[in-house]
């Protein structure tokens, strides 16, 4: 303070105010970084506190990767030919415009054969198969590459997929059909359920409602009926805690976790659901 | 400092400077043009009598802006497939079309080069090197759009004396580029993208509505009550991005001194401002000066200027012909 820069009186003098100006102009430059950069990483807070992860089109990264990789640009939304797949919003957090898949409400059947979303992709966030630098998670992967049902006479039968995107699980045998015995008759999800799936009966290449597709059923089998994949779902004998062998839908390894069994389910909340992002367990 | 420096400096957010050297031609012009006095305010008063004030430029370019995202939101609605996606990253007819400030943060989050993308960045990188890389933001980008209607009950609200304008530091913009890269690479997940107006409103228009509207809905609001502008301004990294691009692009808008009055209304509706410092007196070196890279070639200075005095050229061209 006391020795004054022989500089000093080479440059002019700020006036008082000017410098009150400029750094009033500085503090607020720095709030609005501070205020704008605060406010993005409330991403964080729905990602971290999600409950349970949002299952993911088919081929999709794992959940990190696929976060970080997707450029939000929804060309997977459009090529889905039963609209599956939707784009977070903002309660998602940091997957704000990521593609996911609600199973209960439509579910990816593979009626597009080649999964386009995964074709669509730019990034690779979906992706037939995974670079070698990118970790695949225990129980993801697919034995075998799984056969569609829809496809089971032509020449390649399988669906160009690596890993599962869940797996599905019988959550309440209690509410089940089959478990209880029980036929079903008429439209599944009743007649305002706007869901979409392929029937090969009806036509190989246009999805229709699941509401013009009433059913006669014996003993419920929808979720084994409907399931895209080859051995990937059976209707099987189980003992139950009682002793007493009930017809039980089984989940087995084919199982790529596509929702289709969950969409399907006749009970309300569904009795078999996919769990998303879940491993296989012999 | 060569002028080009300087003009990517003054991007960044540096103060323009005044010319250290002014050439002959100009100071003769402008020795001339305030020889007489009297003569001077009749030519001004002259040519603003004869002004016939359009929106011509403004025009164009609303139409180009909305039939752009018209062609997005009807490829997928009527499933014409013409430009599939949507502005983060899309296809128009097949061709990927990556936009260069997504993919960098895509490639900065997952931290590995993306072949394909990379390669997708390409037809867009030539796009906006040709046509002056901020033309995005003005000519497509629908944040510009709604926050420019917003921008006039700014001005009115000012006029009104009912709320003042804070400008915030143009550096503020750079320390963004800067930081949402490193909160890419710290975080792993596309940050910006959460916050990108542009994106969410894309994807809206596209996909449908949703809860990040009212981000978006905030942003304006903040710009009408606050700062105008503040986003595109002080804030958006893809203008940056797309600036640092279209640095040499020989599509711009020019200045001509010798038909200018230098009465500034250029500046008042210029997004930034700072590019038409030449306009001040004393100012321009030249006599034909081109306007920098930070310029978003809307042409709402052609449109207000009374004389001509700003033009688009094509670089090069007007020597040639």
């Amino acid at each position: 303070m006391s020795t004054p820069t022989p500089q000093k009186p080479k440059k002019p003098a700020m006036s008082i105010e000017k410098a009150q100006k400029a750094r009033r102009k500085f503090l607020q430059s720095v709030g609005l970084a501070g205020g704008v950069i605060g406010l993005s990483l409330l991403g964080y807070i729905p990602v971290s506190s999600a409950k349970t992860p949002r299952l993911r089109p088919p081929g999709a990264l794992n959940e990190s990767d696929f976060l970080s990789s997707c450029i939000k640009c929804g060309q997977c939304v459009q090529v889905c030919p039963v609209q599956a797949i939707k784009l977070g919003d903002l309660n998602d957090g940091f997957g704000v415009g990521v593609p996911y898949i609600d199973a209960r409400e439509q579910a990816c059947d593979f009626s597009c054969d080649a999964v386009q979303c995964v074709l669509a992709c730019p990034t690779g966030s979906l992706t037939y198969k995974k670079p070698e630098f990118l970790k695949i998670s225990d129980g993801a992967m697919l034995a075998a590459a799984p056969i569609l049902k829809a496809k089971e006479k032509d020449a390649e039968s399988t669906l160009n997929l690596k890993e599962r995107i869940g797996v599905a699980r019988l959550a309440r045998p209690e509410s089940c059909l089959a478990v209880q015995g029980k036929p079903f008759k008429g439209q599944t999800r009743g007649a305002a359920f706007t869901g979409k799936m392929r029937y090969m009966d009806v036509d190989r290449w246009k999805p229709i409602p699941i509401r013009d597709h009433p059913y006669d059923l014996e003993l419920c089998d929808l979720c084994v009926q409907a399931c895209p994949v080859k051995n990937a779902l059976e209707l099987r004998p189980v003992k139950g805690a009682d002793g007493v062998e009930r017809m039980t839908p089984t989940v087995l390894e084919p199982c790529v976790g596509c929702g289709v069994c969950e969409m399907i389910c006749p009970a309300e909340p569904a009795a078999i659901v996919v769990d998303a992002r879940a491993p296989w367990k012999a | 400092m060569s002028r080009f420096t300087e003009l990517f400096m003054g991007m960044l957010g540096a103060a323009p400077k005044k010319p250290e050297k002014v050439a002959d031609k100009v100071q003769k012009i402008m020795f001339l043009k305030y020889e007489d006095k009297d003569r001077y305010i009749k030519e001004k008063l002259h040519a603003r009598e004869h002004h016939n004030v359009s929106h011509k430029w403004r025009n164009r370019r609303w139409a180009v802006l909305l039939a752009v995202n018209l062609l997005f939101v009807l490829s997928f609605w009527l499933d014409i497939q013409i430009l599939e996606g949507s502005l983060t990253a899309s296809r128009f007819v097949g061709f990927h079309l990556i936009d260069l400030n997504s993919a960098l943060q895509v490639m900065l989050a997952h931290k590995h080069i993306i072949v394909n993308l990379f390669i997708g960045t390409f037809t867009v990188f030539l796009i906006w090197v040709l046509l002056g890389g901020r033309t995005f933001c003005s000519w497509v980008c629908p944040y510009h759009l709604l926050a420019e209607w917003t921008e006039a009950l700014h001005l009115k609200l000012v006029e009104k004396k009912i709320v003042t304008d804070h400008e915030f530091h143009r550096g503020t913009r750079t320390v963004f580029w800067v930081l949402f890269g490193l909160m890419s690479i710290v975080t792993g997940y596309t940050v910006f993208e959460t916050l990108s107006p542009t994106g969410i409103l894309s994807r809206a228009l596209i996909y449908g509505p949703g809860l990040a509207l009212g981000w978006v809905g905030l942003l304006l609001l903040f710009e009408i009550f606050y700062s105008r502008r503040a986003w595109c301004r002080y804030v958006c990294p893809i203008g940056l991005t797309y600036g640092a691009v279209g640095a040499i692009s020989p599509l711009q808008v020019s200045y001509h001194v010798e038909h200018c009055f230098h009465e500034g209304d250029c500046r008042k509706v210029c997004l930034v401002p700072h590019v038409l410092d030449v306009t001040v007196k004393g100012r321009a070196s030249e006599e034909t000066m081109g306007l920098g890279p930070d310029c978003t070639r809307c042409g709402l200075c052609i449109d207000i200027c009374p004389t001509g005095a700003l033009r688009y050229e094509v670089k090069g061209l007007s020597k040639l012909l």
